[in-house]
């Protein structure tokens, strides 16, 4: 809870400098007496970028929102104040909300595919509200759209005008929606994750216009992202959000040296670092979702320091140093911190490797569309090969390939000494098996209408080894390594948040018993902690079971703790290649030096 | 370090559309949709012809207990449905026929096909136009004050009524406007269409009237709760919210940014109701006593009347390819992603 005398501080320095501040925002479920979010205390000095950082569930979006007065439905903000210059933007009557919004306070949206309205121009989007506002003339707007356009490094001449977000790349969708946020010239920017989904390259390019724009129109930022590498990068200062709560909040080097919330470590543990392999670790169990947090300290059950004390009594928010404030009974308490914690050896580049498959002078075709040439490399026993690149560079493509899901190939596949049929469908039921194929999306990678009992049993039918009890016993076997509880064995795969149902997908996959895996992209739809869960999992399969991988993903620092090879591709090429610690620190190529340059990281 | 300088061009990253020249493109499009349509009608011609002249005896069929009393009547019929050449003859005559203007003759009264469904082919098209004049916009804007009280009373209640009013057949939704407007309660509106020989049913607007009605309640409530339906999912979307936080006023952001997504849906479903229209309006016309196709196939069926039967069936599949080749055009026109992957 806030003391009078901090909001009293606050107040005044919004008053000599503008910003923007918010005193114990709630947001409730509409209808019943739960709590999304509450008792959230936050100030954007002018021209500061705040980075909120929360696993999917900890109301960290909702809070975004707030800000403009917006509750999605279902939802409603309950209590406190969002203080700009004075006028709290929550009690202002609805017109002047409205005209508020876009004006002084601005948002950039998550998805920037979903964004943008597909059935209007881009031109007459970016000058819809000035248009609507009266704002200048229409050839004043136009200028200002051009403008607008070229700040954020977009062409600007009526062709691009015209164009449509279908017409755009992820990339140029998001600075679009950047461009449109800042042309009114607003005073504070809400940005709910505007670079999930984009490419280091985008993402970079994306993060560096928005911090130049904030600094040129000292506009003050709420940045929304679940991922802590990012807001390394860009924060001034972070928030840590956890169910609804501020857990920990300070200072961007503060918050990274000394993190003193459990929770706060605990999302820093499972960040892979770009200069060393790291044992990543996930946070045990799942955000409580609204209304299932548990008493006293909403973290208590996923804490490794949790005492009685921590499930009894509800912990308030304290200033430990100038700036720094944590919501923990047990501050000073639980030791220091340190970034190398978890950092192992790189994987050994001189390991003799026993080769079990390999790839030949592989040609990918779409059509008469060539997008993979010549890519040649091997993968051995027990090991991790990375495919690393932006998208388009056709990664997913080669992995497809190596599947047999997709048959338009030329090439040599070898498979312990035997060459392969390019599609699955002619390959031997046994070829089939030993090769399991993960997906990226478990939202639509899982049958919503079977249970998790009959989508692991499937292939164990499918391929003659198990039946009846027997497989039933393996599946509840194959739930628990994969940590699962047994209770989930008849739910269906809509009750699984999207961590559990990737470990379905791995679990689904280890039920055919194979002895390579091809993983395709398959935690970049998660959270970073869930993430670091499921690499733990695999490092896990890999050393018991000495599982190879084929690991496709476009995040370098997760190559770094996962692989031990990696084949950096670019527009379908492979443009350089080696062993992890080879690669990472002392790249020859340029390419490979833009990458790693433009990742982000907390090392 | 120049990461600058190596980042990929932002005008390479997407090729640009071709723009507006795209022409040539357009007409191999449309070319080869006319050219389906046509394809579909000559495949509607087969099955009408084997439907009504191959199979069984027609004649037989048509004279019923006069076929072995008036032999006269008989013979001349066989003569001019040509029963003695081959089924292949006869067909290729007949479309021969369809493809010059020549509907053939009509067995009733042996006057010309075409002279006399020309007025009720006008008069049904007519009807039907009237009817999707009426019911587009109300059907929308139903839709959009349902979708906008999501959930809340208003909503609930214009759903209940329209499930009612889609529950009931048109034809007693006709006979309950009848008697509330021309009949028991109010005396406003004539209960049958009198035309008077070489006139139009227009020329009496409110004879009009009833028969528009009827058919606007009973399609309006499938088309507005497909909008609706659509309208709700648009809402939803990301860009609608970005929309509404970028400060657009509702009414707004319901007509330019949730409207627009959600018309494609709707002219498909507008498109299917008014090609049942266009064959279905059998029951109400003949409840009007209105001269229109629905009428005329009616009476024509009942009178074994083979030519007449054949050229209305293949006037409605002649309407239904039409107003589905205008709906596809339409909608693709007005998905942008659907428009440029054409042109480019």
């Amino acid at each position: 809870m806030t003391s009078a005398t901090d909001s009293d501080q606050a107040d005044h320095q919004v008053r000599t400098t503008g910003g923007l501040v918010i005193e114990d925002l709630g947001v409730s479920l509409t209808g019943k007496d739960v709590d999304v979010v509450d008792d959230i205390d936050l100030v954007l000095k002018p021209g500061e970028v705040v980075g909120l950082v929360g696993e999917s569930g900890s109301g960290k979006t909702t809070v975004g929102t707030s800000l403009l007065n917006y509750s999605r439905a279902g939802a409603h903000i309950s209590s406190g104040k969002v203080l700009l210059e004075d006028r709290d933007v929550l009690q202002l009557p609805w017109k002047e909300v409205r005209k508020l919004r876009g004006e002084e306070i601005a948002y950039v949206p998550q998805d920037p595919a979903s964004a943008l309205n597909p059935s209007i121009r881009i031109g007459k989007q970016l000058v819809e509200l000035q248009q609507l506002r009266g704002i200048g003339t229409s050839e004043s707007r136009l200028a200002a759209a051009r403008a607008g356009l070229e700040e954020v490094g977009l062409p600007s001449d009526d062709e691009f005008l015209r164009r449509y977000a279908h017409q755009l790349s992820g990339g140029q969708v998001q600075r679009v929606a950047l461009a449109m946020a800042f042309l009114p010239k607003p005073k504070v920017l809400v940005l709910d994750e505007p670079t999930t989904g984009l490419d280091v390259t985008t993402q970079k390019m994306v993060l560096d216009t928005m911090a130049a724009l904030c600094r040129t129109y000292g506009v003050s930022a709420l940045y929304v992202t679940h991922d802590l590498a990012v807001v390394a990068n860009i924060a001034d200062r972070v928030a840590v959000m956890y169910a609804g709560q501020i857990a920990e909040l300070g200072p961007r080097d503060t918050i990274f040296a000394n993190p003193s919330h459990p929770y706060t470590r605990a999302l820093l543990d499972s960040i892979p670092h770009l200069s060393q392999a790291r044992a990543l670790k996930g946070i045990p169990g799942r955000t409580p979702s609204p209304g299932r947090r548990p008493g006293g300290c909403r973290f208590n059950d996923r804490c490794s320091f949790a005492v009685d004390r921590c499930r009894d009594e509800v912990p308030a928010l304290r200033e430990i140093a100038p700036e720094h404030e944590v919501r923990c009974h047990r501050v000073g308490e639980i030791g220091t911190w340190d970034i190398n914690i978890g950092t192992v050896p790189d994987a050994d580049p001189d390991k003799p490797r026993d080769v079990i498959l390999s790839v030949d002078g592989l040609n990918v075709f779409y059509g008469r569309k060539q997008v993979v040439h010549d890519v040649t490399f091997d993968l051995a026993k027990g090991e991790v090969v990375a495919l690393v690149g932006e998208s388009g560079s056709g990664k997913t493509t080669i992995s497809r390939s190596v599947g047999g899901l997709h048959k338009d190939w030329t090439g040599t596949l070898t498979f312990e000494g035997r060459p392969l049929a390019t599609s699955a469908r002619k390959r031997t039921s046994d070829d089939r098996r030993r090769m399991q194929y993960i997906f990226q999306n478990p939202y639509l990678s899982l049958n919503p209408r079977l249970t998790i009992e009959q989508i692991i049993k499937r292939p164990m039918e499918l391929f003659g080894l198990a039946k009846g009890k027997e497989a039933t016993e393996r599946v509840v076997e194959l739930m628990g390594q994969v940590a699962l509880g047994s209770q989930m064995l008849h739910y269906q795969a809509s009750r699984l948040s999207g961590g559990e149902r990737q470990r379905v997908a791995i679990a689904r996959a280890l039920a055919a018993e194979p002895d390579v895996m091809i993983c395709d992209e398959i935690t970049s739809a998660l959270d970073v902690s869930v993430q670091g869960s499921i690499v733990e999992l695999l490092e896990g399969l890999r050393l018991e079971r000495g599982i190879s991988m084929l690991f496709v993903t476009h995040n370098l620092a997760l190559v770094r703790s996962i692989a031990a090879r990696v084949e950096i591709l670019q527009a379908g090429k492979v443009v350089e290649e080696g062993s992890v610690v080879r690669v990472m620190d002392t790249p020859q190529q340029d390419y490979t030096k833009t990458l790693l340059g433009n990742s982000p990281r907390i090392d | 370090m120049t990461q600058e300088a190596t980042l990929p061009d932002p005008l390479a990253e997407v090729a640009p559309p071709r723009g507006r020249s795209g022409g040539a493109a357009w007409g191999i499009w449309l070319a080869r949709r006319l050219g389906l349509a046509v394809l579909t009608l000559w495949l509607v011609s087969i099955v009408v012809f084997l439907a009504t002249a191959a199979l069984g005896d027609p004649v037989r069929a048509i004279l019923g207990r006069d076929y072995g009393t008036n032999v006269a009547r008989r013979e001349q019929l066989e003569a001019q449905l040509g029963i003695g050449d081959s089924i292949i003859t006869r067909y290729f005559d007949w479309l021969g026929g369809l493809l010059t203007g020549d509907f053939g003759t009509s067995l009733a009264n042996q006057q010309p096909v075409w002279g006399q469904i020309s007025s009720s082919v006008v008069n049904s098209l007519v009807l039907v136009l009237l009817s999707a004049l009426a019911m587009v916009p109300l059907a929308f804007g139903i839709a959009m004050i349902s979708s906008h009280y999501r959930r809340k009373r208003p909503d609930t209640v214009i759903q209940t009524i329209l499930l009612a009013l889609a529950g009931v057949p048109e034809f007693v939704t006709g006979i309950l406007l009848v008697s509330v407007f021309s009949t028991t309660v109010f005396k406003i509106f004539p209960a049958v269409t009198l035309v008077a020989p070489g006139g139009a049913p227009w020329d009496e607007p409110k004879s009009m009237v009833l028969p528009v009605l009827t058919l606007v309640i009973a399609v309006t409530p499938y088309v507005s709760r497909i909008v609706r339906a659509t309208l709700l999912e648009v809402l939803d979307s990301d860009y609608v919210e970005l929309a509404r936080l970028k400060g657009i006023p509702e009414p707004v952001v319901m007509r330019k940014h949730a409207l627009l997504n959600a018309i494609v849906p709707g002219i498909q479903v507008v498109s299917l109701q008014l090609a049942w229209l266009a064959g279905g309006v059998v029951l109400v016309e003949t409840l009007f006593q209105y001269p229109g196709v629905g009428r005329q196939l009616v009476d024509s069926v009942r009178n074994h009347d083979v030519a007449m039967v054949q050229a209305l069936s293949m006037i409605i599949a002649g309407v239904y390819i039409v107003v589905n080749l205008v709906a596809d055009v339409l909608s693709i026109l007005l998905t942008p992603r659907a428009r440029t992957a054409i042109s480019s």
